[in-house]
């Protein structure tokens, strides 16, 4: 998952001060590398929900902030995102999908199938990349989209990019 | 209903006004929907930022702002619904633990805004032990002026997170709203604090 490699570029890049995050194995890599960085603020959030608030904190405290989390997590946030659409807040999240591709596991797959409908239904602007060479570029997209643009995001991260999970069958 | 909150001691509007004058400096977040109405009744103003909606979201909205902004002191003003639906917010805000935040949950242990139903603090549950356990080590209930006067300067100047429960009494009170267009609220909250350019 050296994609990671490339979200983190970008968010220096982009200068982004806080990654809010719910633990998942998709952006372990990306995760690990804000943890590690000092210039960066790794809030690690009890529901995704907490994120789109913080996200709009940060925003009116003179710092950017972006939201890591699961297809799954999506669902958490709809009624919160309504703080994104009625302030605009710039707001950019990196979804790593689950249901797609290889899903082991049926319970992903309600979440999974509806990540985009429901974004956008919440007033989100989505993109989704499957090749890992095109993450780098639409993540910095994504942040100039969010942050130049002013707009509500969300990048889709197919999954193709993450490991097939099996629970050992 | 309950009575036992119709009869506690302090008025949240007095309790608002207490600690929006404490302080020229101090940063406000103040949650759907009574805290909204009782700081705007304390002084509207661009250090407030009061939220119309996204219940449950005041106070990692006040945690995002203190990260941002560590010389100065950030409030979270809200009520006990709204505070138990963003309940594990108070973990979140532990495991940063900023020194610049305070969280004051004006508790009347009862819905204001749609028809005064009990809150689940009105039999069993305690929101400071609730936020003790999850880690927010200062934190502690208020029940009358005298508390209220001995514990003002730890809310505006004390070692964060702390968290403060202040039981205020479930009372009728008239509606002194704020503006509810949120992207003027955004912009004369970063103006104030960041400059013009912000906007």
């Amino acid at each position: 998952m050296e994609w990671g490699d490339d979200i983190y570029t970008a968010f220096k890049d982009a200068g982004i001060d806080q990654v809010a995050y719910v633990p998942d194995a998709g952006h372990k890599r990306l995760i690990n590398a804000c943890i590690a960085d000092n210039d960066i603020k790794a809030v690690s959030l009890t529901t995704e929900e907490e994120g789109i608030a913080l996200s709009a904190g940060a925003w009116l405290g003179g710092q950017k902030c972006v939201i890591l989390m699961q297809s799954s997590g999506v669902g958490n946030c709809i009624n919160m995102l309504s703080l994104i659409e009625t302030c605009r807040f710039p707001f950019v999240a990196f979804v790593t999908m689950r249901g797609q591709w290889h899903e082991f596991n049926p319970w992903q797959m309600p979440m999974g199938t509806t990540t985009k409908l429901a974004l956008e239904t919440a007033g989100c602007l989505v993109d989704e990349v499957e090749d890992p060479a095109d993450v780098g570029a639409k993540a910095a997209a994504a942040l100039h989209k969010a942050f130049v643009g002013q707009q509500s995001t969300a990048l889709l991260l197919n999954q193709r990019l993450v490991p097939v999970k099996t629970f050992g069958k | 209903m309950s009575n036992r909150a119709e009869s506690f001691p302090l008025h949240r509007r007095d309790v608002a006004k207490t600690i929006l004058d404490a302080s020229d400096e101090t940063l406000f977040v103040t949650g759907l929907g009574s805290t909204n109405w009782d700081f705007t009744a304390a002084g509207d103003c661009a250090r407030i930022f009061p939220l119309w909606g996204a219940m449950g979201g005041a106070i990692t909205m006040g945690l995002g702002i203190a990260l941002a902004q560590p010389q100065k002191r950030v409030i979270v003003a809200t009520g006990d619904g709204e505070a138990l639906m963003g309940i594990g917010s108070l973990a979140t805000v532990a495991v940063q633990a900023p020194q610049n935040l305070t969280i004051c949950v004006f508790d009347n242990e009862h819905y204001g805004e749609t028809g005064m139903q009990e809150t689940h603090t009105a039999s069993v549950t305690d929101l400071s032990l609730a936020a003790q356990g999850m880690g927010i080590k200062d934190a502690a209930t208020i029940t009358d002026d005298a508390e209220l006067s001995a514990g003002l300067d730890a809310i505006i100047n004390g070692n964060g997170p702390i968290f403060r429960v202040i039981k205020v009494r479930a009372e009728p009170l008239d509606f002194i709203l704020p503006s509810k267009d949120g992207v003027h609220l955004k912009n004369r909250f970063r103006a104030n604090l960041l400059g013009d350019n912000a906007v």
